[in-house]
């Protein structure tokens, strides 16, 4: 890599959160874009290796090497676009809009770095239909860029529907090409995405803005934080039974508990919910589980999309699930049976249950439900549905004998302490 | 080695359920009609019959996939 990322590395310390908001300030802060010359051969390749070496994992949810998904796009060839996935369409996560109000021209030159190394010829920015100020932010940023010639390859801003699966990469690539905002069935998940016959490299805005900061401090400055095999910082979002919720940046690895008590509980918590509405609940028993992808998903978890949202004593955490099951029923693209039934279908049992109002096979209705849906969409919406129910029967399983029993909750009537829409809260 | 695997398109298919009646052997319904495979290779004397399912599916959701392996 360029030799300017190594002197830099001395003095800029590895952060994403904290840097200033316009351009000037954010040049003074960071340096300038390290993008390659014109008529530079070999920066792609030499782009891809850097980031291989930082060993960047995707931070919108599926955790999937950075490097590789760029090495796909340089090898598809020229004319490509590079999609900024800020479409967050997790009620309960905010670090891509503080990213993009904040920190707009770290996100952006992440972005103008992936076009140069894979060829792209446009950078199209997805923020939600109806996010406003977050839009405003991102257009203030693109017009400094424009004057300040910061933005060697287009950049423009769209703005797909506002829902939960608007932002799942193969729906948001349909939606730029077509306007229908509906995952596509894609049996081999890895298939690379495109927009016509031209590549589509969908990345998380942090993501990105992990990209412009590797960039910048070199792989080692990113690696000295975190794990060998989950390097660098991540942002979480931080909500529920705390005192100041918010999002931080944390070290990949650090234990979960340590991540919720940045926030300052209302007590010890009862639970924690990992990685999102689409993510796990997890007991105290794994407080102290590494906040890392292969940790996680050895006790059944995700880090998702970085989200951590702590369940007090006074909640239930099953009503809580059958709020959640509700609502992320409500958001099925409507494509796939086993979705478009199923997810209801498994709300309703888990509503009964926190009632006390199952019937003698409710239990075991509801797991043959469990098994029956995953893996059978088109996309993995119901797989995440089905992952968080089946932590909420684990980790509250004292609750669900209880309810089964026919003891309804305590707490069911209560509303939920959770961020969820309106239009998916159970009357 | 060649095996043969079902793959439905979830998007596609419309719990016609006509592939539970062809193939009973490989194709189950769910409670609301729509078919559940198991991803596991098709014994040699059922690809035929897996192929028809294919062919008479009204709404084209069912691949047989053939994958060939150089074990």
């Amino acid at each position: 890599m360029p030799s300017t990322g190594e002197a830099l590395a001395i003095t800029i310390p590895y952060r994403l959160l904290g840097h200033p908001t316009d351009l000037a300030g954010h040049v003074a802060a960071v340096g300038a874009n390290p993008l390659p010359p014109a008529g530079a051969s070999g920066w792609g390749e030499g782009f891809v290796s850097m980031l291989e070496a930082s060993g960047l994992l995707g931070r919108g949810g599926a955790g999937f090497p950075a490097a590789v998904k760029l090495a796909v796009a340089h090898a598809a060839g020229p004319g490509g676009t590079v999609l900024v996935n800020a479409m967050e369409g997790e009620p309960a996560s905010d670090k891509d809009k503080l990213l993009l109000i904040r920190s707009p021209h770290l996100v952006l030159d992440g972005a103008q770095l992936l076009a140069a190394a894979s060829g792209a010829r446009r950078v199209t920015v997805c923020v939600p239909d109806g996010r406003q100020h977050v839009a405003s932010a991102v257009w203030r940023a693109l017009r400094e860029r424009v004057s300040g010639g910061c933005a060697p390859v287009p950049e423009i801003v769209v703005r797909p529907p506002d829902r939960f699966i608007a932002g799942e990469e193969s729906a948001l690539v349909r939606w730029v090409q077509s306007g229908e905002s509906l995952p596509s069935f894609r049996p081999d998940k890895g298939t690379p995405l495109h927009i016509g016959r031209r590549s589509a490299l969908v990345h998380n805005a942090e993501t990105l803005a992990h990209v412009a900061m590797i960039a910048r401090t070199g792989p080692d400055a990113f690696r000295s934080h975190g794990l060998v095999e989950d390097p660098g910082t991540s942002l979480v979002t931080l909500s529920g039974a705390v005192e100041q919720p918010g999002v931080v940046e944390i070290e990949r690895g650090v234990p979960l508990i340590d991540i919720a008590n940045r926030a300052f509980p209302d007590g010890p918590p009862q639970a924690l919910l990992v990685g999102g509405y689409g993510g796990a609940w997890v007991g105290p028993a794994h407080f102290t589980t590494a906040y890392s992808s292969l940790a996680l998903r050895a006790i059944g978890a995700t880090a998702g999309v970085g989200i951590v949202i702590v369940l007090g004593r006074s909640a239930c955490g099953l009503m809580e699930s059958a709020h959640i099951t509700r609502y992320l029923a409500s958001q099925s693209a409507g494509q796939c049976g086993p979705c478009v039934y199923g997810l209801p279908a498994i709300a309703d049992d888990l509503t009964r249950l926190a009632r006390g109002q199952a019937d003698p096979g409710l239990l075991a209705r509801l797991q043959r439900r469990l098994g029956e849906v995953e893996g059978r969409g088109a996309c993995r919406h119901p797989d995440g549905t089905v992952n968080l129910v089946r932590s909420a029967l684990h980790v509250f399983a004292a609750d669900v004998s209880a309810h089964a029993n026919g003891e309804p909750c305590a707490h069911w009537s209560r509303p939920s302490q959770l961020r969820i829409p309106d239009t998916a809260r159970l009357a | 080695m060649t095996t043969f695997r079902i793959l439905i398109d979830p998007v596609a298919c419309d719990a016609y359920g006509y592939c539970a009646e062809l193939l009973p052997e490989s194709v189950t319904l769910d409670e609301w009609g729509y078919p559940i495979v198991d991803g596991s290779p098709l014994p040699v004397e059922l690809v035929a019959a897996a192929k028809r399912a294919a062919r008479d599916c009204p709404r084209r959701a069912i691949t047989v996939r053939e994958r060939t392996s150089g074990r």
